[in-house]
């Protein structure tokens, strides 16, 4: 579905990508973890045409993302949730959500659906963004991302610095997506945060890619995650 | 539907107004409608896109020489003037959006600032056209809508309140649709809007058309119903003054504009009438107003009351 061949990229004269390749099946929820600066976050803007691709392809159902402009990825069935939520801060829950749904041409059988992912939202509703705990901002980031209906999920740390039953909350939304064909892409630090959902995960040092393992044979051995994340 | 009410309960005021208030305060009140409209149309832009504009005077002006040349040279009357002097607007602000949101921050104020600057030079370089420094007074012809004369008080008092009714009108069914809210959203989080799917700088360069449009409006309304045309309106001053009653008013709120430049104009005036030194005591109340209602006065009505008020 979503495929990454040796793709280069960076922030003006300096790399940060050197050829990371990288394929993304539907249903399935492939997690990425590196140590911090590995390249991790750079991977993720630079598929939603954040950073510049200055080498190599990124495509989505055989369609070139990397020559769309970054307004155009929505559109192709990326989802994208920053680090750090990225909200819009002022604005009410029902607002965040608004914009999300006219992007999306979504409709309010489409608004129903996501708040019933996220029974604390719906209760929130004309509450403003920036007054929400971490836990539920995140949710609102998530939400409103799954107002786009995206084929492909790219969410970079969620769980960070959340209570664990918001974790598991976020995780089970997450889930259900694979269940309904969506690929996600995971970007996560913590070994503990990625097992329980992942189907693979990827490890990627100074920009470029390392292994690719099923998350069975990681939970068996986590070996190369030590060697990775330098726990 | 309260919002629509509060917006309709206002103009209401401003038309029974004209039938109570002196003739000092029914002028200065015409004038202040004329301005809050150019304010309503700098807010479009820096209130709800956040995009601050050192050069909103380009537009005022391109509203009022393309109005009054064409009175002054074409022979138009104030309809026809008016319609030029608004397309003028539009149409300079167009071409500038093209280049000045290739920038952002600081760079896009230096760059409005700047082609104000070029649009005021040009004024005065072209001095047999645009009267110069002098600026010129508009024909009687000009200043007749059919056959109402638009510089007697009440038929100006009038034609002002129909210009600020629709440019508030205008505002408020622009910021209550989802292209308003996408405007705030970009104010938020511009990144974040892209990430959703909207392309912003076509976003942008409409609402700076829509801003600049409004803002020549203002300008051509202001040169048929005070029938005078000059190059201090298209000064520096000009651009940091809608500032201001935004800013006094409250930024992002359609109110906001006319609140501020009402306040603004008799805090002068009153204080010019105390001392020579009125824009010390004008600054100074400015300042505390800054720091005791940092929003603005609509501002903190939504804060503190009308959570929803747009």
């Amino acid at each position: 579905m979503l495929r990454l061949d040796e793709v280069q990229a960076g922030y003006g004269r300096v790399a940060v990508l050197h050829g990371v390749s990288l394929v993304l099946e539907a249903g399935e929820i492939l997690c990425l973890m590196g140590r911090n600066g590995a390249g991790k976050t750079t991977l993720l803007r630079a598929i939603m045409g954040l950073v510049p691709v200055g080498a190599g392809a990124i495509t989505l159902g055989g369609a070139r993302l990397d020559r769309l402009p970054a307004h155009g990825m929505a559109a192709a069935g990326l989802g994208y949730v920053p680090q750090g939520r990225r909200l819009f801060a002022g604005l009410s829950v029902a607002e965040n959500l608004e914009i999300g749904l006219m992007a999306g041409g979504g409709d309010d059988a489409l608004r129903d659906e996501v708040l019933g992912l996220f029974p604390r939202l719906a209760a929130r509703l004309g509450q403003r963004a920036e007054t929400l705990s971490g836990g539920e901002q995140q949710m609102l980031a998530l939400a409103r991302a799954l107002c786009l209906r995206p084929r492909v999920l790219l969410l970079d740390e969620p769980t960070e610095g959340l209570q664990p039953s918001m974790i598991a909350a976020i995780r089970e939304v997450v889930a259900a997506k694979r269940a309904q064909g969506v690929a996600v892409l995971l970007v996560e630090q913590r070994l503990d945060a990625v097992l329980p959902v992942a189907d693979r995960v990827a490890f990627i040092e100074t920009g470029r890619m390392g292994p690719v393992m099923e998350a069975g044979a990681l939970r068996a051995d986590r070996s190369v995650a030590d060697r990775y994340l330098g726990v | 539907m309260r919002a629509l009410a509060l917006h309709l309960g206002l103009l209401a005021g401003l038309l029974a107004l004209h039938f109570v208030l002196p003739a000092y305060h029914h002028g200065n009140l015409a004038r202040v409608m004329v301005l809050a409209s150019y304010g309503v149309g700098y807010n479009l832009l820096f209130g709800y896109a956040g995009l601050l504009s050192l050069g909103h005077a380009l537009f005022f002006a391109a509203g009022m020489y393309g109005a009054g040349l064409m009175v002054q040279h074409g022979g138009l009357g104030a309809a026809g003037a008016f319609v030029v002097g608004v397309v003028v607007a539009a149409g300079v602000a167009a071409a500038l959006a093209l280049l000045a949101l290739r920038t952002v921050g600081v760079g896009f104020m230096i760059v409005t600032l700047m082609f104000a600057q070029a649009g005021y030079l040009a004024i005065l370089h072209f001095s047999e056209i645009t009267g110069g420094d002098e600026g010129f007074v508009l024909p009687q012809a000009g200043r007749m809508l059919g056959s109402v004369d638009l510089s007697t008080p009440d038929a100006r008092y009038l034609a002002a309140l129909a210009l600020f009714s629709v440019c508030l009108l205008v505002s408020l069914a622009l910021v209550r649709a989802p292209f308003g809210r996408v405007l705030v959203a970009i104010r938020e989080n511009e990144e974040r809007v892209r990430m959703l799917g909207y392309d912003t700088q076509a976003t942008k360069w409409v609402a700076m058309v829509l801003s600049g449009a409004i803002s020549g409006a203002a300008g051509a309304g202001y040169a048929i119903l005070f029938g005078y045309v000059g190059a201090s309106f298209a000064e520096a001053q000009y651009s940091i003054l809608p500032l201001l009653w935004v800013l006094l008013g409250g930024a992002g709120t359609v109110l906001g504009p006319f609140i501020g430049a009402l306040f603004m104009f008799y805090l002068i005036d009153l204080a010019s009438g105390v001392t020579s030194a009125h824009m010390l005591i004008a600054g100074v109340a400015l300042v505390v107003l800054t720091l005791f209602a940092p929003q603005g006065i609509m501002g903190e009505v939504r804060r503190r009351l009308w959570r929803g008020l747009p």
